[in-house]
């Protein structure tokens, strides 16, 4: 017996199993496709409707609003230079992307993380499959992805999701691990019901910490986005990978700038939001 | 306020036990058949007796102080007050109701309407502020933002921190973050209020403070208090009756007079043994009979000396004894001598015992 049979082979009976997915759900597949590429599409219209002026001069308003001039030049900076690196509907695309994958992401992630704060159990089941999705490598996401859903936004919101779930997962559960027993003890005592709990006092108590998590799975997102140029995706993902395949630098480095942009500008206003001086 | 006001219970705790641990029920029953100890408890079922067959009543108007070493189960018998603990067994009953008996919304109004807590690590909520602190009881209860605001305002003025509404909690010093604490909980308006050693990270000056201040505001809005401390002085300070706790065990109960007068055991003896008598004791437990003492001195009027009442301290009455020269101080009540205090009951006094076989005197 040579050693060759006795590799472990998970894409054996991983492909079969997509295959079989595809035959038998192909209805469901066809209908989460649609409503992604509505979501985004939507998405898109909304940023490119306008001038490209009118939306970087929105985008400087939310910023001054958020955190004062400083952020406003910044955001107002970024999407300014996309617009005048010409990288203008590609980043809008990218912008969407990120924004709807990391919406879902939290949607997903949030109320379990809240459950695996209150129970052991939730938690230790939770672990294993979130060490798994956390240390295989992105691009092996986008495989399956892209078997079941083909080429194009979909598979690669899917699996940029995927990906941003664990660590805002982790982060709330710590977030709400973390708030003091005495906060909780005064909740009860005061006669709050377990939701008002939730909303007036853990969600605060919560709240640097959640804005950690949602900060790391914006940023996780957008790398993930721009990795999925590679299965069609579009936006700045796929000035990157035209860049790579084509070994030209210009194009290649310009996009790169755009990404660190769009990611500085994520980055910068989702913390302002979450820890700002408001509230 | 009348007799009989004064003597309704507001909080009845009968025979209540609580054992922690994953045992509990086959522990309490071992207990119960086999009388275990607490350490017994610990090694066989490794569960942890926290609070073993307290009997306590709390009456209307009255400050009720627990006192007892870390660990004796303070905390554990507070929150089962207010079922923040439930009881492995026994009747809790509060303003009559079985607290057993209440499920859902019906124990979240009990706990936001009537029984207040005030907790030693004050749990100020640290991204509102003072005014919004004070209010949070209110917004539980679903009171209209402008009024509890209003409400909370008034409950700051009463404990001297209007001028502070507007702050972040971590702008106050320790007592004051205290006093919002308290504020909170009397916003609210509820008959008791549960105080779980509310004073015990303050220093010495601002505690003494405090202690002063809240049993006067607790008397005068009428309110009643249950209320810890591991301070035997801040017991009888604030205290109008004292539990005594072991391990557990609640192992006496009564006025600090009572306490210190008859220690129940050598633990309550030793806890005692400290704590200066000159005005805790009074007259009237000091006191000789005023016949007997005719008797044995039968040269002194009676009718000749200085006069005081039943409550009167023993630091006064050693002012009024060494004043006058005098052989003793008759203690009047209505009007009639009731006893005599002598120099040599007053020394016992002092001791913290009862006075003497009168044969001596
Ligand atoms: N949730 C719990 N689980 C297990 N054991 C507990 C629990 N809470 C309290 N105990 C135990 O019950 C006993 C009484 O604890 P409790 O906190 O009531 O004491 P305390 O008198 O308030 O002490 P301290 O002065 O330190 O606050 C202790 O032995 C403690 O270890
Ligand atoms: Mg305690």
């Amino acid at each position: 017996m040579s050693l060759g049979d006795l590799a472990v082979s998970p894409g054996a009976w991983v492909a079969p199993a997509v295959e079989w997915l595809n035959v038998n759900l192909h209805p469901a597949f066809a209908a989460v496709t649609r409503a992604v590429e509505g979501l985004l599409g939507g998405m898109e219209a909304a940023l490119l409707g306008p001038p490209a002026w009118g939306v970087i001069v929105a985008a400087g308003l939310l910023g001054w609003w958020l955190g004062g001039w400083r952020m406003a030049a910044l955001a107002a900076g970024a999407l300014g230079f996309c617009r005048g690196a010409g990288l203008w509907e590609a980043s809008v695309e990218t912008l969407a992307l990120v924004v709807v994958a990391v919406a879902l992401s939290v949607l997903i992630a949030f109320p379990l993380g809240v459950l695996a704060a209150r129970r052991p159990r939730v938690e230790a089941g939770l672990r294993p499959v979130l060490d798994v999705m956390q240390t295989v490598p992105p691009w092996v996401y986008l495989i399956p992805a892209v078997m079941i859903f083909s080429l194009g936004p979909t598979p690669a919101l899917i699996a940029t999701v995927v990906y941003g779930i664990p660590p805002m997962l982790r982060l709330t559960t710590l977030a709400f691990r973390q708030v003091p027993r005495e906060f909780l003890e005064l909740g009860e005592a005061s006669g709050a019901a377990p939701r008002t709990i939730l909303w007036r006092i853990e969600l605060p108590l919560a709240r640097p910490t959640l804005a950690v998590g949602l900060n790391q799975c914006i940023l996780l997102s957008l790398a993930m986005v721009v990795l999925a140029g590679l299965v069609g995706a579009g936006g700045l993902g796929a000035e990157v990978t035209r860049g790579l395949t084509r070994m030209e630098m210009g194009p290649g480095l310009r996009a790169g700038l755009a990404i660190v942009a769009i990611a500085l500008l994520l980055d910068r206003l989702s913390r302002a939001s979450l820890d700002g001086r408001r509230g | 306020m009348s007799a009989m006001a004064a003597s309704e219970v507001l909080i009845d705790c009968q025979s209540v036990w609580k054992v922690f641990g994953d045992n509990a029920r086959a522990a309490l029953r071992a207990i119960a058949d086999r009388g275990l100890s607490k350490t017994e408890v610990l090694q066989e079922f490794s569960c942890v007796v926290g609070v073993s067959d307290a009997s306590i009543q709390v009456r209307r108007g009255e400050i009720f102080c627990v006192m007892g070493l870390s660990g004796s189960g303070k905390s554990t018998l507070i929150r089962l007050l207010n079922r923040l603990i439930e009881p492995s067994s026994g009747r809790i009953t509060v303003k009559g109701q079985d607290l057993s008996g209440l499920r859902g919304q019906a124990l979240r109004d009990m706990r936001a309407k009537h029984i207040g807590m005030v907790f030693q690590s004050v749990a100020l909520l640290p991204h509102r502020t003072v005014l919004e602190n004070a209010a949070f009881g209110l917004e539980v209860q679903g009171v209209a933002r402008a009024r509890r605001l209003e409400v909370a305002r008034e409950a700051l003025a009463r404990v001297g921190l209007s001028d502070w509404a507007g702050r972040l909690p971590r702008e106050l010093s320790g007592g004051m973050q205290q006093r919002v604490g308290l504020a909170r909980a009397l916003a609210a308006d509820p008959e008791i209020i549960l105080m779980d050693e509310p004073f015990s990270a303050l220093d010495p000056l601002i505690r003494r403070q405090l202690q002063d201040e809240f049993r006067s505001l607790t008397k005068e809005l009428g309110k009643s208090a249950v209320f810890i401390t591991h301070d035997l002085d801040e017991a009888i300070r604030i205290g109008d009756r004292i539990a005594i706790m072991r391990d557990g065990v609640i192992v006496q109960v009564g006025t600090a007079e009572e306490i210190v007068l008859n220690p129940a055991d050598g633990y309550v003896a030793d806890f005692v043994a400290g704590i200066s008598r000159l005005h805790l004791i009074k007259a009237h437990s000091v006191m000789y009979e005023p016949a007997a003492w005719a008797r044995a001195r039968p040269e002194v009027d009676v009718g000749a000396l200085p006069r005081t009442h039943p409550e009167a301290d023993i630091d006064a009455l050693i002012g009024m004894v060494v004043g006058s020269g005098q052989e003793g101080v008759a203690v009047v009540d209505g009007g009639r001598i009731v006893g005599v205090v002598t120099p040599r009951g007053l020394l016992q006094g002092v001791r913290g015992t009862a006075p003497a076989d009168l044969s001596v005197v």
